[in-house]
């Protein structure tokens, strides 16, 4: 009998820093194609938490002059597109990236190389966006080469989410193991597959704007309003109910944990699903690029005539969330709960995305009087602190398949309740703060009645507790994928697929 | 007992299902249909904010388009038919490579690139016929934006077509999901400009 030995060169036991970089920049593994996603979303997620620190700051006093009064809008619109194009939407594709293909039991994820320059061409669209606002561009910014570089920027990131989206699409759809129906997937690939197939028909719509925005404002500046008119054509990108898509990922993550916290079948699988569609039906009002507000006056058919697009373009979302997390409830009525560390900041999390959901439902009745006021930002922020959360969760659960080692329950659990307070003192003071008309996009030169000061500063210091949760995370999975505890095969005993597939840390 | 040593290549990334090409495209497709038909949107909203005025035969229009600008419907319209002619060419590779006729199959792949490259030619005359800057106005501009998104599409669908062709002539033609997914992309491409050519060369 003859012994043919064949070492493997992919990997190398010890390769050489040089030879590790090598692998991991061209690399068509998806777990490091998802995590390259994260961490370069984790580096704009801090990015964006100082400038919003700062931002707030500013506020306090109205006679402060941390920021230049005329860069200010300029860092309100650095941290609106860091939310949704530098956090949001690579946060959840990055997870769903390393996560999806292991539980659809597929040996790759589809296009691989194309799920690779996605990544490239986000980081390299997101480093243009905030390296074109650092040398005054962006919108409202004052050198006409730099809002040129942003506009590129975005279309870039566009670019990237909308490849990795389709990656991820295809795989859900034409990777599964055999024998694995589309109803038989994981709720968080469900979600990816809808929040994937809603990326991509709503960015497209707003890469056509960017093409028109950047040939005007690069020629004569004729029809889009230059750079003061930026936002007024993309921000329905940048605010909700849009945003309620790049979040979508992260019900399915609570979805997908809940039967195993509760150590039951999940109930009503199929409407789990339809709970997960319904939010994705913000598309539905976000590419129309009009606000359906309501406007309860007049006779009952004018009331009507309001009610219906407001009811179809904000409360459905709404009613998505609330089936989501009805039918987890019954999940964990049904079972024997045994609470697991990344339930913790996963349920906060989801809780802060539904209190952002409610306010954009009440911010769109036109009888509350908040547009241009900051509940809008305040609803912003509920948004993309509680989907980090969400994000933390599923780090610390999905943790051991994808670095091999568990994070410490009790910086799991302390982090989450952490940055749940610390979103909850950002954004609270601003639901607040927007009913006494503080408005929106300006740091000085507002005056109304009651504390405003004390709205400011505690928001102010809501933003740093999450800078402040943020380092500590990012340490603690440092610590925990150097020295942590090495992971068993299913230490939460899901007994799902991505628990008994290959998948080794890399 | 013997024991020998192999020393092999890196194993690439993981062949992705066949179906996941047409599933790709079909997602590609969906997104491309959403950036026009987005674009074709805001140009419809600029041109009903334009004011009205009375044309030659005393009817009120929209004064969208400049009065000295002449659309050249003739070259327009061919570029149309081209269109059309690039989707019966994509579908007769598809037909080709289920029955693994190779050099139809490349013949009708490389027939469909050129007429890629006819239309690209078509819209390049349509843009020194009508001779004008981008600068001139808003028309101008949002002309140049959308036509300009149209010819970027329109290369990619060449390129689609010179991997199709160097495929079927290398003999892959078990692979019929790439001919499936070509024609589906040149469907799409057809489309796209059908409501182009509608919206901004009919309508004006």
């Amino acid at each position: 009998m003859s012994t043919v030995e064949v070492p493997s060169l992919t990997h190398s036991p010890h390769p050489t820093a040089l030879g590790l970089a090598g692998e991991w920049l061209t690399t068509t593994d998806h777990r490091r194609i998802g995590r390259m996603f994260i961490g370069g979303a984790a580096v704009w997620l801090a990015t964006m938490v100082v400038v919003s620190t700062i931002l707030g700051a500013e506020r306090i006093a109205s006679d402060s002059s941390l920021v230049p009064a005329d860069s200010v809008l300029q860092l309100f619109s650095l941290v609106r597109t860091l939310a949704s194009f530098g956090v949001m939407i690579p946060l959840f594709i990055g997870l769903a990236i390393v996560v999806v293909p292991m539980q659809v039991g597929a040996r790759a994820i589809s296009f691989a190389r194309v799920a690779s320059l996605g990544f490239y061409l986000w980081l390299i669209g997101s480093g243009l966006i905030v390296a074109a606002i650092a040398a005054n561009g962006g919108p409202g910014g004052g050198n006409a080469q730099m809002v040129d570089l942003y506009l590129i920027g975005l279309a870039l990131s566009i670019l990237g989410a909308l490849a990795a989206s389709v990656s991820l699409f295809s795989t859900v759809l034409t990777a599964r193991t055999a024998g694995m129906s589309l109803a038989d997937a994981p709720m968080l690939a469900w979600s990816s597959l809808v929040g994937a197939a809603a990326l991509l028909l709503t960015l497209p719509v707003m890469l056509g704007t960017i093409i028109f925005a950047a040939v005007d404002h690069h020629y004569e500046r004729l029809a889009f309003g230059g750079n003061e008119g930026i936002m007024t054509w993309l921000g329905w990108a940048f605010t909700q109910p849009q945003t309620f898509i790049y979040v979508v990922v992260a019900l399915g993550v609570l979805a997908d944990m809940t039967p195993v916290m509760a150590r039951a079948k999940q109930p009503l699988r199929g409407a789990v699903v339809i709970g997960l569609g319904l939010v994705t039906t913000a598309l539905v009002g976000t590419v129309s690029q009009t606000s359906h507000s309501l406007n309860w006056s007049g006779s009952l058919t004018d009331k009507a005539k309001s009610f219906v697009p407001y009811a179809l373009y904000n409360l459905l979302p709404l009613l998505g969330l609330v089936i989501v997390l009805a039918t987890a409830l019954l999940a964990v009525m049904s079972g024997k709960p045994k609470i697991i560390a990344p339930y913790f900041p996963t349920a906060l999390g989801v809780g802060l995305i539904m209190a952002a959901v409610l306010g954009n439902a009440v911010q769109r009745i036109d009888q509350a009087g908040l547009a241009g006021t900051v509940f809008d930002e305040a609803a912003l922020t509920y948004l993309t602190y509680g989907s980090v959360l969400v994000a933390w969760g599923a780090l610390a659960f999905w943790g051991p398949r994808i670095w091999g080692k568990m994070l410490s329950d009790v910086a799991v659990v302390g982090l989450g309740v952490l940055g749940f307070i610390a979103t909850v003192l950002a954004s609270l003071p601003y639901y607040i703060a927007g009913f006494a008309n503080q408005p929106a996009d300006v740091a000085s030169d507002f005056d109304y009645s009651g504390p405003q000061s004390l709205w400011n500063l505690l928001s102010t210091g809501g933003h740093a507790l999450m800078a402040l949760c943020v380092l500590a995370a990012v340490a603690t999975v440092i610590r925990a994928r150097m020295s942590g505890v090495n992971a068993t095969e299913d230490p939460w005993d899901a007994r799902t697929l991505e628990w008994s597939v290959d998948g080794g840390a890399r | 007992m013997s024991t020998a040593t192999a020393r092999t290549l890196p194993a690439g990334p993981q062949p992705a299902n066949r179906n996941s090409l047409v599933m790709g495209t079909a997602a590609v497709c969906a997104a491309g249909t959403m950036l026009m038909f987005g674009m074709l949107a805001i140009w419809f909203k600029f041109r009903d904010a334009s004011p009205l005025r009375t044309d030659e035969k005393g009817k009120l229009i929209h004064d969208w388009l400049p009065s000295e600008i002449k659309v050249p419907e003739v070259a327009a319209n061919t570029l149309m038919i081209t269109m059309v002619i690039a989707c019966i060419m994509a579908q007769w590779g598809v037909y080709s490579a289920r029955r693994n006729d190779s050099s139809h199959a490349t013949l009708s792949t490389l027939i469909t690139g050129f007429i890629g490259v006819a239309a690209i030619n078509a819209q390049a005359a349509i843009y020194m016929q009508m001779d004008m800057g981008v600068r001139d106005g808003a028309y101008q501009t949002m002309f140049y934006a959308v036509t300009g998104t149209m010819l970027v599409l329109l290369a990619s669908g060449v390129a689609f077509s010179l991997v199709a062709m160097f495929r079927a002539t290398a003999g892959r033609l078990g692979d019929k999901q790439v001919m499936t997914a070509h024609a589906m992309y040149w469907y799409f491409l057809t489309v796209v400009f059908c409501a182009l050519w509608f919206v901004v060369y009919v309508q004006k």
